[in-house]
């Protein structure tokens, strides 16, 4: 392959290390040398985990499938910060030519009650499942498939909701969160359906049940600092959360329930 | 977990957030407006005692601005104990390193109930010192009136006393500074458009409420003697 430095990079790990949930966890101290500037976070700690697996140790966990930024799986803390230290790139597409030679990088697990360590670096993110199953869908009897065009959207509408829907549900607006609010998360799922036409038909169950669902999970509330807008490796703007705020407030005072019977 | 019922409004955590920021409104607006109002000490005393009088007289209003303002102190500072509570069981477990730089959060937000508490004590602190301090009378354009002027020089006076009120309204102004743009939000009416706006006005706000009062106990004590 061409274009890389070519250059090598000899650095210190501390990762958490915990064997299940219910261990207390601890940080492990590791070497890293020979890393090389061209490679992303997590093929550097694939090296690191082979060199484990060499000498029998249980390698590090860590989520990751697509590697290429749209899957959401990956994301831990680096040096304190949710992806790292870049903006708008989630940790599989971050590359080691932002850290220094004979730098300690220290990495840990999302932390928030609403999301409980599974192992190492793995924490378990079905608190997010359960608040899209709560309400974060369209209910549509399918026939076919309408014509695009039949259904006009005005484009600022088009463009905000495709922007909120660039949401990987990664965690890291948890993660970044000094309260572990959700309110990112859910907002972004809010805003790109209610947008919508086809979307806005539930508009108020829909965030009635996200938002109890999110307040269940044990998240927190938001205080407007705008950590999570800033960790997002989507750059997910905090006018979804506004927008989610009066979606509530509009769903408490206009929801109207269906009559019994047939509504006569 | 099973799925959970939908709440009512007011229940939910951003239910709580509109109330915050609805009551955090009331005493922003009040506060601006004492701020102006405590100008005329830098006017004269008659003035002074004359605009206290005109306050203390019309009974309907004093009532019902009392009763907002002790109720939206009451119901800001329960929202507050209750957030802060949820927020910090939502992460028990502390990080080795927290978010920093550009992924950080501002001093302001992460202090907010310590600069609240400390604005709560000093409010009560406030109302006893002054409401309730020593009354002197005096008579302005042949109305007897109570001498508020002459309380205020004495307790600006005094040095402890000037530099707690000045460390208070600091707070008050850093309060402020996050809470304006914070209300915006929580009301539901940022939009990226305004968002920048949003930022300044509030940062001005803080900065304006801040450098009127503090000027007033800087001028009496400093100058005024
Ligand atoms: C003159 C008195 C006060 C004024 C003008 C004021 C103003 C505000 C404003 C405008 C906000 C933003 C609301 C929002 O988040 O939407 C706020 C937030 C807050 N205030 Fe106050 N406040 C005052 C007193 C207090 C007191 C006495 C306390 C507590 C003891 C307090 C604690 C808080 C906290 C913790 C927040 C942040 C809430 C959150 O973001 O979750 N404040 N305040
Ligand atoms: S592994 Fe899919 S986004 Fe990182």
């Amino acid at each position: 392959m061409s274009g890389g430095s070519g250059k090598n990079l000899n650095l210190k790990l501390k990762v958490w290390r915990q064997k299940g949930p219910k261990d207390s966890g601890a940080f492990v101290e590791y070497d890293a040398p020979k890393v090389s500037e061209d490679s992303s976070f997590l093929e550097m700690l694939d090296q690191i985990n082979d060199r484990l697996v060499l000498k029998n140790e249980e390698p590090i966990s860590f989520d990751h499938d697509c590697r290429e930024g749209i899957c959401g799986s990956c994301g831990f803390m680096i040096n304190g910060n949710a992806h790292g230290p870049m903006k708008n790139t989630t940790v599989c597409q971050l590359h080691m030519r932002n850290f220094k030679d004979g730098e300690t990088i220290l990495m840990e697990p999302w932390r928030a009650t609403a999301f409980p360590v599974i192992k190492d670096l793995m924490v378990d993110r079905s608190a997010f499942d359960r608040i899209i199953s709560a309400g974060g869908y369209i209910s549509v009897d399918t026939g076919n498939a309408a014509d695009a065009n039949a259904t006009p959207i005005p484009k600022p509408d088009a463009d905000a909701a495709f922007s909120a829907a660039t949401c990987i549900g990664c965690g890291a607006c948890v993660a970044s969160c000094k309260n572990a609010s959700a309110m990112l998360f859910t907002s972004a799922k809010v805003s790109h359906l209610a947008l919508l036409p086809q979307g806005k038909v539930e508009r108020h169950e829909r965030v009635d049940h996200m938002v109890a669902q999110m307040d269940a999970e044990g998240f927190g509330a938001c205080t407007s600092t705008g950590t999570c807008s800033a960790s997002c490796p989507k750059g997910i703007s905090l006018a979804n959360i506004a927008m989610m705020n009066r979606e509530l407030l509009a769903s408490a005072v206009m929801k109207r329930e269906a009559a019994a019977g047939d509504g006569i | 977990m099973a799925a959970a019922p939908a709440r009512p409004f007011f229940l939910s955590t951003i239910g709580k957030k509109y109330l915050m920021a609805l009551t955090g409104l009331v005493w922003a607006g009040f506060v601006l407006s004492h701020m102006a109002g405590n100008m005329l000490i830098l006017v004269s005393a008659n003035l002074y005692n004359a605009y206290g009088h005109a306050i203390v007289s019309n009974k309907p209003l004093l009532f019902v601005a009392e009763t907002v303002l002790i109720l939206s102190i009451v119901v800001h500072v329960t929202m507050a104990i209750m957030l802060t509570l949820e927020n910090r069981q939502a992460r028990p477990q502390k990080y080795a390193m927290t978010p920093n730089g550009a992924k950080g959060s501002s001093l302001a937000s992460r202090t907010m109930a310590i600069q609240g508490s400390l604005i709560l004590a000093f409010v009560i602190l406030h109302i006893t010192t002054f409401k309730y301090g020593t009354y002197y009378e005096t008579t302005v354009d042949g109305v007897v009136m109570r001498d508020l002027h002459r309380l205020v020089i004495e307790v600006f006076h005094q040095p402890g006393y000037v530099a707690w009120y000045v460390l208070c309204l600091l707070l008050l102004g850093f309060h402020l500074s996050h809470g304006v743009g914070s209300i915006f939000q929580s009301l539901g009416l940022r939009g990226d458009n305004v968002a920048h706006k949003i930022k300044k006005v509030s940062l001005a706000y803080g900065f304006i409420v801040a450098a009127g009062f503090l000027s007033q106990p800087i001028y009496v004590f400093f100058f005024n003697s």
